[in-house]
């Protein structure tokens, strides 16, 4: 199954990324499996930014770092331009990491305390080969293409805030030229006025080096600013993928709308009109997810055959797939208008 | 303001540091009736949690400095000794933390926890201590409350801690209930569900609500008045409507507009707050907010008061600009509310 074709810069196939549960101090004995990523397939095309939402536990994250090999996935296949990555280790995967770097999420925890600025960003262009004035040179660029100055080179993490550490991040991702960048929650550990900067940074710098971004967050506010494509994954599977706008405006997976109704709308007036769909419970565990339609137990709209049928993803025209077997918009559409107002309204 | 429950006056707090004294809040004044929810808006070092610690005297300590009055129910906390103030800790007012699983013994069941919030109090048997328990974790909507009392925190998920840690704040009957960034830790839709939890026990319950959070989107839902704070004052002050609505300090415009929103199509260009909110030891001479304030004139290096400025009574903000001027250069291209000077606007 390809999803979305033209020109892709990443293929994902199938990923699986099961992780065992272990028992036993002498033999070790398997006794369940976490189903972190359950059977993913997605395509990036190259320029785009792909937002990938959903709650925490979900397998987003773990879904990430399957792909940049970080972790070795169970089955399924990752191509990059055309050229498989899983199997691949090492020495081999080297050069394709350079087209493939990470923003993290703690811009505390991905930085090392005991480093210079400059030692953080250079080191991977010191690992491809650059030394000495050149790579000072190029470190130098790098953080002021970042909004950093270069006096900042010799200055260790802590004596910068979280907004700028967040800087140091991307300046290190930019370092070799990827084409591609996964930032997982890159904002969600800052305020909210820094988080507007680090935002347009991001936007900027896409712009300006042709990058193409898988953008992970929970807030969907953020990510319907920054996105093109929205995926949204519940326990280990995608359960919708479609054009930013559509998904927002015309959600077809129930899940999708229950997240999208559980965010605030920052304007009081619209806020108290809203009916929004309040989900009971937490989320499931991914070691025993549900039979069928993983959603079926939190789901408002559940029937019978949800709880024996898996779901396919669906295509429903335009590139907007959903995995359900009762579509919203088909048979609910007044749930929609009611959680989301305003989602029919033309861009201002 | 009549019936108020709490109101402090003046509160000065400054930390003794290595490298100078650090005024995390200099000069606020607020107050909040009883049954109301005051919603308390500000970014990581803006005194926000530093005010409220202080308020249950939880920042004493030899290198901290406390002025000002803390009037609750007719008693200066402030100035009460710590053996008395730990009364009315956990009894009157009760108080939840934004990360739930560090706020629970890890080592101890939910029940004895819950149990010892109670016995710090009052003189109950273990039966009646149980009873209470069993009839709060029910009320914070935790199925099989019975059961669940012999657990551990570590067998419940992040949104059922914080459920348990508002059922520990509740225990006493508080009056006052402070709630430092309750759902920030947690998913949007656990946090949709605890925000509706803690709006309907304050209804039932009639208490009154301190909601701090760094969120504008989180006071929507749940209060009725906001403080907004910025670098240890507080720089407006209104109903939610006048924040929302008619805002009148540029820092709450640049929050308003650095708000990415679910029900608004991409728009090309966020609007931000350029640069970093100012140290606390050597901050800004006058207003705060002028180094990162496009609107910024001569008159700033003086500092404004809190006053009411707006004509709506009870709006108050710290801005020199006219609030007919405001008017004008709040609106951005866009027609929204944002912090972006405009061109040949100001004379």
């Amino acid at each position: 199954m390809s999803l979305d074709g033209a020109g892709r810069l990443l293929e994902i196939t199938d990923l699986v990324k099961h992780f065992p549960i272990k028992r036993g101090i002498i033999v070790d004995r398997e006794v369940g499996r976490v189903r972190a990523v359950d059977g993913v397939s997605l395509s990036v095309a190259p320029g785009e930014t792909l937002g990938l939402v959903g709650e925490s536990g979900c397998g987003k994250s773990t879904l990430c770092r399957t792909v940049l090999q970080l972790i070795e996935p169970t089955s399924g296949s990752v191509r990059f331009e055309g050229q498989e990555l899983v199997g691949r280790r090492g020495r081999e995967l080297r050069p394709l990491r350079r087209e493939m770097q990470m923003i993290f999420q703690d811009p505390y925890a991905s930085l090392n305390p005991r480093k210079r600025v400059g030692q953080i960003v250079g080191a991977p262009l010191a690992l491809h080969g650059a030394s000495g004035r050149e790579l000072r040179s190029q470190v130098q660029e790098l953080l002021e293409r970042v909004g950093l100055s270069s006096e900042h080179m010799n200055r260790f993490p802590h004596e910068f805030s979280g907004g700028q550490r967040q800087r140091i991040g991307i300046a290190r991702a930019l370092a070799l030229q990827p084409k591609l960048i996964i930032c997982d929650e890159p904002v969600s550990a800052l305020d909210v006025s820094i988080q507007a900067q680090i935002i347009n940074l991001l936007e900027d710098l896409q712009d300006e080096f042709d990058l193409t971004y898988v953008f992970v967050a929970h807030d969907l506010g953020v990510v319907r600013h920054v996105s093109d494509r929205i995926a949204v994954m519940y326990l280990g599977k995608i359960v919708e993928l479609g054009p930013a706008e559509e998904v927002y405006a015309n959600p077809i997976h129930p899940y999708t709308l229950t997240l999208l109704s559980a965010v605030p709308i920052p304007d009081p007036r619209e806020n108290a009109v809203r009916k929004p769909i309040v989900l009971e419970g937490d989320l499931p565990s991914p070691a025993n997810p549900p039979p069928a339609c993983r959603f079926h137990t939190r789901c408002p709209y559940a029937t019978e055959i949800c709880s024996e049928i898996e779901p396919e993803l669906v295509d429903y025209g335009g590139g907007h797939w959903a995995a359900c077997h009762h579509p919203l918009h088909r048979e609910h559409p007044e749930a929609i208008a009611a959680a989301v107002p305003h989602a029919d309204a033309a861009p201002r | 303001m009549s019936d108020a429950l709490l109101s402090v006056e003046d509160l000065e707090v400054t930390f003794e540091t290595d490298d100078g004294p650090l005024r995390a809040v200099s000069g606020a004044s607020f107050s909040v009736d009883r049954g109301e929810t005051l919603g308390i808006v500000g970014e990581s070092g803006s005194g926000k949690s530093v005010a409220n610690l202080t308020v249950l005297g939880l920042t004493r300590a030899p290198n901290t400095a406390i002025s000002g009055r803390i009037m609750f129910d007719g008693r200066d906390l402030a100035t009460l000794p710590a053996e008395e103030l730990r009364r009315v800790r956990g009894n009157d007012i009760g108080m939840i933390f934004q990360d739930p699983l560090t706020s629970l013994h890890p080592f101890y069941k939910i029940g004895r926890q819950l149990a010892e919030a109670i016995n710090a109090h009052r003189d109950v048997s273990d039966n009646e201590a149980r009873e209470r328990s069993i009839e709060l974790l029910g009320l914070v909507g935790i199925p099989e409350p019975e059961r669940r009392l012999s657990q551990y925190p570590h067998e419940f998920s992040g949104g059922m801690r914080q459920r348990v840690m508002i059922a520990m704040a509740l225990i006493n009957d508080p009056k006052l209930l402070i709630a430092d960034e309750p759902t920030t830790a947690l998913d949007v839709t656990i946090q949709a569900q605890i925000l509706r939890l803690i709006a309907e026990l304050q209804e039932r319950l009639g208490m009154a609500v301190i909601l701090i959070t760094h969120d504008l989107g989180v006071i929507v839902q749940v209060v009725h008045r906001v403080n907004v704070m910025y670098a240890g004052r507080i720089v407006e002050a209104g109903t939610l409507d006048d924040i929302f609505y008619d805002p009148q300090h540029p820092y709450t415009w640049g929050l308003l507009g650095s708000l990415t929103r679910i029900d608004r199509a991409r728009t090309s260009r966020l609007s931000q707050i350029r640069g970093q909110p100012p140290s606390l030891i050597a901050p800004p001479q006058g207003c705060h907010f002028r180094p990162r304030c496009p609107h910024a004139f001569d008159r700033c290096p003086e500092t404004p008061p809190l006053e009411a400025r707006s004509g709506s009574p009870g709006h108050l903000d710290r801005c020199w600009l006219e609030p007919e001027e405001k008017r004008v250069v709040r609106i951005t291209s866009s027609g929204e509310i944002g912090l972006e000077a405009r061109e040949g606007v100001r004379a």
